[in-house]
């Protein structure tokens, strides 16, 4: 009865407005997120899955899809360029991956437990790559790569032959000037010195997070010890950057796993010679929109996330436990 | 009593001549490093005022030129750039907006009210923040056919004016900086419930705002997979995509594109240089709390 007469169209219109301003006011405001991630997010996803069963050259139409099963996943199984870029991305990822890891956290440690001033710019520097467009740095490594006139092999040529420095790296002189670019196996390590150093800045700043949540205490109390800055690194800091350092290297997993921008740019968006600097992300570009063939582009978007999914499962059973038991 | 002991053993080894040697070594190493992080831009620069036959030789020019106007020249023959950049500036600009605007109300949403299925629907939010960008990218070109919108600026920033992580990163930001009391005391006075998101949660969130500005701006800035996708002509190219044609010609005017890549970063360049601290703990801040 009482609800009846709440709902008594004789009711002024402010109140009943307003009544409905209160009630609903948090689902109208989340509201816009979720109708444009049902278009732009979800949808493609479920479509994505849908289309790997298709075979469809989007330039005839609609009509011309055709129900294949998994044809599309068994192809690319015996599909040597597929197999190739997932190689590609693999060892990219690990040759990217691991050092840009190895660089930052000695360098958080250094910047926030060895001095006292400049950490900021010298932070804001290490941190510059990461901000700027991965296809503006990608075109300026292109030049600094050159062969014959690129700096990175005059400076090379200069590091091998000039007497001070010609004893690290004189055994380079016969195989200078590396041709970075145009030799298959050079196109990776190209590819990967680019990503370490737009990225490794990333990680400092990450890794000082983690430091900074380390009790200053732990520090003094080694120091009392007589514990050097080395010893306090491997006995205080590691271990206890652990969780840190798993959340880093799991980012990293997933993020190098879907590299594009930069060895698309640096191969001329080609995947270099025989392939090889073609990575998955590269590989499914191509397959979709040079070549048109959109279900066999969707199925290996879908072996992607597979393999996200494994490699992040994998990391977290083998590392993920034991960083949470040294927190234990 | 302890606290004396600290202070004494600090200063003695901070008196200690090899402390004080291998301190200076270490800002020396630090420097250096961040020179050689640097040395890329630079390089840009300097390579975009020469000329192609001072790029190509050896010894290179390690210094300004004389070509800059001439390269400026070169890359506006070969490309309508100053359209580019304002097609960058204008779907960088929408995109962050707009994603200020919707971000943040439902960051509201979520950090100050108790409704239901709000956990089911923040783990939404949360959980799309895993999914891969690749993974949609071909529907996504397909749903942007089908809209008409291919090659038009909104086919980029409209799908991300309401970004999971900017929802992600102001749900946060406000739940800790926004006293729940605030909401009935704004009820009280016979405000809407809109209005106090409007009146009373945004001026208290302005910092946290901005952050999320500058991060999407730089985002939808380097943004290159997408507009790659969804654009197909030059006078709708954004900055990354056209300097992308400039690529594999068949000689590559190398000055003329590192003007074009120098354009691209400055204004980069230039938010960091007034505002890298906010940059850095919003891009690295949005990443820990996940």
């Amino acid at each position: 009865m009482a609800r009846a007469t709440a709902r008594h169209p004789r009711l002024p219109w402010s109140t009943r407005l307003d009544k409905f301003q209160r009630r609903f006011a948090p689902y109208i405001f989340v509201s816009p997120f979720f109708l444009l991630f049902a278009v732009f997010g979800l949808f493609p996803i479920v479509f994505s899955l849908y289309l790997s069963l298709q075979v469809w050259n989007p330039v005839q139409g609609l009509g011309t899809m055709r129900y294949v099963g998994l044809e599309n996943y068994v192809w690319l199984m015996d599909d040597p360029w597929f197999w190739r870029s997932i190689q590609n991305t693999l060892w990219i990822a690990v040759a990217s991956g691991v050092p840009q890891h190895v660089i930052a956290i000695p360098l958080a440690f250094a910047l926030s437990r060895g001095i006292r001033r400049f950490r900021h710019p010298l932070t804001a520097a290490y941190f510059l790559p990461y901000i700027t467009s991965a296809v503006a740095v990608a075109l300026v490594f292109l030049t600094i790569f050159g062969t014959q006139f690129g700096i990175l092999n005059q400076a090379l040529i200069y590091l091998a032959n000039a007497p001070w420095s010609a004893w690290a790296f004189g055994g380079m002189a016969d195989s200078l000037p590396v041709n970075w670019l145009g030799r298959a196996p050079n196109i990776k390590p190209a590819i990967s010195i680019l990503v370490i150093w737009q990225y490794f800045g990333f990680n400092v700043v990450l890794y000082a997070a983690g430091l900074a949540t380390i009790p200053k205490d732990y520090y003094e109390a080694a120091e009392i010890d007589g514990a050097s800055a080395r010893q306090s690194f491997f006995h205080i800091t590691l271990p206890l950057l652990r969780p840190m350092i798993f959340f880093a290297v799991t980012l990293t997993i997933i993020g190098n796993l879907q590299l594009f921008d930069q060895p698309f740019i640096l191969t001329d968006g080609t995947g270099g010679t025989s392939q090889a600097g073609m990575t998955v992300v590269m590989y499914l570009y191509r397959t979709g929109f040079n070549w048109l063939e959109m279900g066999t582009a969707a199925a290996i978007a879908w072996l992607l996330v597979l393999l996200i999914g494994i490699l992040t499962l994998i990391h977290f059973r083998f590392f993920g436990r034991s960083g949470l038991e040294t927190r234990d | 009593m302890r606290a004396a002991v600290i202070a004494d053993t600090r200063s003695v080894s901070d008196q200690g001549a090899a402390s004080w040697l291998g301190r200076g070594l270490l800002y020396l190493l630090l420097l250096a490093l961040a020179l050689l992080t640097l040395f890329p831009f630079y390089w840009m620069f300097v390579l975009a005022t020469h000329f192609q036959s001072d790029i190509y030789s050896a010894p290179p020019p390690m210094w300004f030129g004389q070509a800059l106007e001439r390269n400026y020249a070169a890359l506006l023959a070969r490309l309508p750039f100053l359209r580019n950049i304002w097609n960058s500036f204008y779907i960088a600009g929408m995109a962050t907006l707009t994603t200020m605007f919707f971000a943040s109300l439902a960051g509201f949403a979520f950090a100050m009210y108790e409704f239901r299925f709000k956990r089911l629907l923040f783990g939404i939010v949360v959980g799309s923040l895993m999914v891969p960008p690749a993974l949609g990218i071909i529907p996504y070109y397909l749903i942007i056919q089908w809209l008409g919108w291919l090659d038009t600026p909104r086919a980029i920033w409209f799908p991300a004016m309401a970004s999971a992580f900017g929802i992600f990163l102001m749900r946060q930001y406000i739940a800790s900086s926004m006293p729940r009391d605030l909401m009935d005391a704004g009820r009280i006075d016979g405000a809407s419930e809109f209005r106090i998101y409007w009146s009373i949660a945004l001026p208290i969130i302005r910092p946290g705002l901005a952050t999320l500005g500058l991060v999407t701006f730089i985002g939808q800035w380097n943004n290159f997979l997408i507009p790659l996708v969804v654009l197909s002509s030059r006078p709708s190219f954004t900055v990354p995509v056209a300097l992308r044609t400039m690529q594999g010609l068949i000689q590559t005017d190398w000055g003329a594109v590192l003007v074009g890549t120098a354009l691209a970063v400055l204004p980069l360049l230039l938010i960091f240089t007034v505002a890298s601290r906010q940059v850095i703990e919003g891009l690295v801040a949005g990443s820990i709390k996940g």
